[in-house]
């Protein structure tokens, strides 16, 4: 039931180590040790027969401390240890792996990540024809329609707008498909990955289109991308003169190609698909454009029958993150339950924590800085008494708005909207302390 | 006396700060240059319900069929019913079922809709590809194939805008966002 510890963690005792790194390996760390069994009995026997073959605890002297370490330069871009190496983006468990990955995603792994911010190579990935490789000096944005000034730019004039650098998520609307049975070998990769969030930094949108001068009677711009599906959403033009940016910087670096490299649009709070990549053309007009991607796609069809269309705020949501699935608890004792909240409205007001299935819910606390339409993490001490339990949180934000159950959500509407599942998620401890997707 | 200091420095420094290029609130960056028609035309490629955007040219059924046999037919099937890609034909009247069949003719609220994504991202191995003709054609032989325009229809501008999707008055509006009655 539980995921498989990965083979780069796994410990297998026997040969003699023939580098650091192998040694390493046979070294057990916590999350090894939280990861490596069915159960508590299980997890604390494998510890225990690592501890008596490890070659480097104590009183050793480890043997990476004998001899001098990689030379500075050795990568000039620098990797993660080769021990995180299972801690990458993925398809979804479960899923056939779609026709083609041209068109696919892939998912961000939270429950190894620590903090609010995503590292820019796990970001979530979403594509519709791939991730072009686009050279920034041929890359243009123009701004046209509904303007006095039609206006070309180039990169380098982009970036000499003054600029900005705000901490948002983003969410793909196709986050969490709990509409049906749980399945228990999920992990928050698998259901709650189509989510990330970084620094971003760029021009306010406002003051590009100020320069167009966008026309009374524009009142929405379409945004188009340069990959090879062109992609394009209808914006309102509130939120283009709001909180909108033109990204070319994530967590201090240029765009990643997946995020849209060399520019970006960035709508804070929206459904992750808003935030068009890549981003080449903006065009103001009276109506929505009613593109492929806002009819028939990311609309949520609802029981009567009638989809609803233009429905772009991500709104309030919350997951544990420790303990999820696939953890294993390997004593009774204290943990630390972590997760993280957010809301689409704007700043997470308060997280409760459930560990009996919402019998009684305790108030977690909140990592500061709190930010609007951005990750925030929060935690909760626990004692587990090494009985069953079950584990869930639920967030409210600033406006009052409440984060819905399953059973709520799906008196509203069910699997056939797909989109903008933001239901209370629940994970099952075991007497043993195996974590299991309880949907 | 410190304060007169104070402020004496800041004005001086207000002072300088102008004469060094200060910008003023709302003044344009004058970042940019023109756009030119040319360069609009090239990249200008939406297509709007009105019939917005829609180039010259003209295309037909049958012509649309060898075109959708030759480049869509290896992922949407032979005739649009889908596998491995999306199903673009049938499921008319079905989204009100427990699994609705969500095609082209079944839930597509504009036809304007269909040609604009096949000019610009089909098919996905060549994209922008088709020539406005082409693009009219493929779109006649979809709407076609979902019983929406006859077997000799002729699709240009003009009659792509006329023509009415089932499924036109299948959607509503969740915009602007309701701040104040946020919904599941």
């Amino acid at each position: 039931m539980i995921q498989r510890v990965p083979e780069s963690r796994r410990l297998s005792g026997g040969s003699d180590p023939e580098s650091t790194g192998d040694a390493a390996a046979r070294r057990v760390t916590r999350r090894s040790l939280l990861e490596a069994g069915a159960g508590a009995a299980a997890a604390f026997a494998t510890s225990r027969a690592l501890a008596q073959e490890g070659s480097n605890l104590p009183p050793a002297v480890p043997e990476w401390q004998l001899h001098p370490g990689a030379e500075v330069l050795s990568a000039p871009y620098g990797q993660p240890s080769r021990f995180e190496a299972d801690v990458v983006r993925r398809y979804r468990h479960g899923l056939p792996e779609p026709p083609t990955r041209l068109s696919s995603f892939s998912l961000t792994p939270l429950r190894d990540l620590s903090g609010i911010i995503t590292p820019n190579g796990l970001h979530y990935e979403r594509h519709h024809a791939g991730t072009p490789t686009i050279n920034p000096l041929e890359h243009r944005l123009i701004v046209h329609g509904l303007v006095e000034r039609p206006l070309i730019f180039t990169m380098e004039e982009v970036t000499r707008f003054p600029s900005v650098s705000r901490v948002h998520f983003l969410e793909c609307s196709g986050n969490t498909q709990n509409w049906g049975a749980p399945n228990p070998e999920l992990t928050v990769q698998d259901t709650h990955g189509l989510l990330s969030c970084c620094e971003w930094t760029g021009v306010p949108l406002a003051a590009v289109l100020a320069e167009a001068g966008v026309k009374a009677e524009a009142k929405w711009m379409l945004a188009e991308g340069a990959d090879a599906a062109a992609m394009t959403r209808s914006i309102p033009v509130e939120k283009a003169l709001d909180d909108a940016l033109l990204a070319y910087a994530q967590n201090g670096e240029r765009l990643r190609p997946e995020q849209g490299y060399p520019l970006r649009l960035l709508l804070p709070g929206y459904e992750g698909n808003a935030s068009v990549k890549w981003l080449r053309r903006l065009k103001l007009g009276a109506e929505p454009f009613e593109t492929r991607e806002e009819t028939s796609k990311y609309t949520e069809l609802m029981p009567d029958g009638v989809a609803r269309q233009f429905n772009f705020v991500m709104h309030a949501k919350s997951v544990i993150t420790f303990p999820s699935g696939g953890h294993g608890l390997a004593s009774p004792g204290f943990y630390q339950i972590s997760g993280l909240a957010w809301s689409g409205l704007g700043k997470v007001a308060r997280v409760e924590v459930t560990t009996d299935g919402g019998a009684s819910w305790r108030e977690a606390a909140l990592q500061e800085p709190v930010m609007s339409k951005c990750l925030t993490r929060f935690r909760l001490p626990w004692r587990w008494d090494g009985g069953p339990a079950l584990l869930a949180s639920r967030v409210t934000d600033e406006t009052g708005y409440v984060q819905p159950t399953r059973e709520e959500l799906l008196e509203a509407r069910d699997a056939r909207s797909y989109y903008h599942y933001n239901g209370i998620q629940n994970w099952r401890v075991a007497a043993g302390g195996a974590v299991t997707n309880a949907g | 006396m410190r304060d007169r200091v104070g402020r004496r420095r800041l004005m001086l420094a207000v002072a300088a700060a102008l004469a060094a290029g200060a910008v003023r609130a709302g003044e344009p960056y004058g970042i940019g240059r023109p756009a030119t028609p040319e360069e609009i035309a090239g990249w200008d490629i939406d297509a709007s319900p009105t019939g917005a955007g829609l180039p010259p040219g003209r295309g037909e059924v049958r012509e649309g069929e060898s075109i959708f046999a030759a480049k869509c037919a290896a992922c949407h099937g032979a005739h649009g019913d889908g596998k491995p890609m999306d199903r673009l034909a049938g499921g008319i009247g079905t989204l009100r079922d427990k699994k609705p069949e969500k095609t082209v003719g079944s839930f597509w609220p504009y036809a304007t809709t269909l040609f604009d994504y096949v000019r610009r991202a089909m098919p996905l191995n060549a994209p922008q590809s088709l020539t406005p003709g082409e693009v009219y054609a493929v779109s006649a032989y979809v709407l076609f194939l979902n019983g929406i325009v006859p077997e000799d229809a002729v699709l240009d501008a003009d009659a792509l805008a006329k023509v009415r999707m089932p499924n036109r008055e299948g959607f509503v509006s969740a915009a602007p966002p309701p701040e104040a009655e946020a919904k599941p």
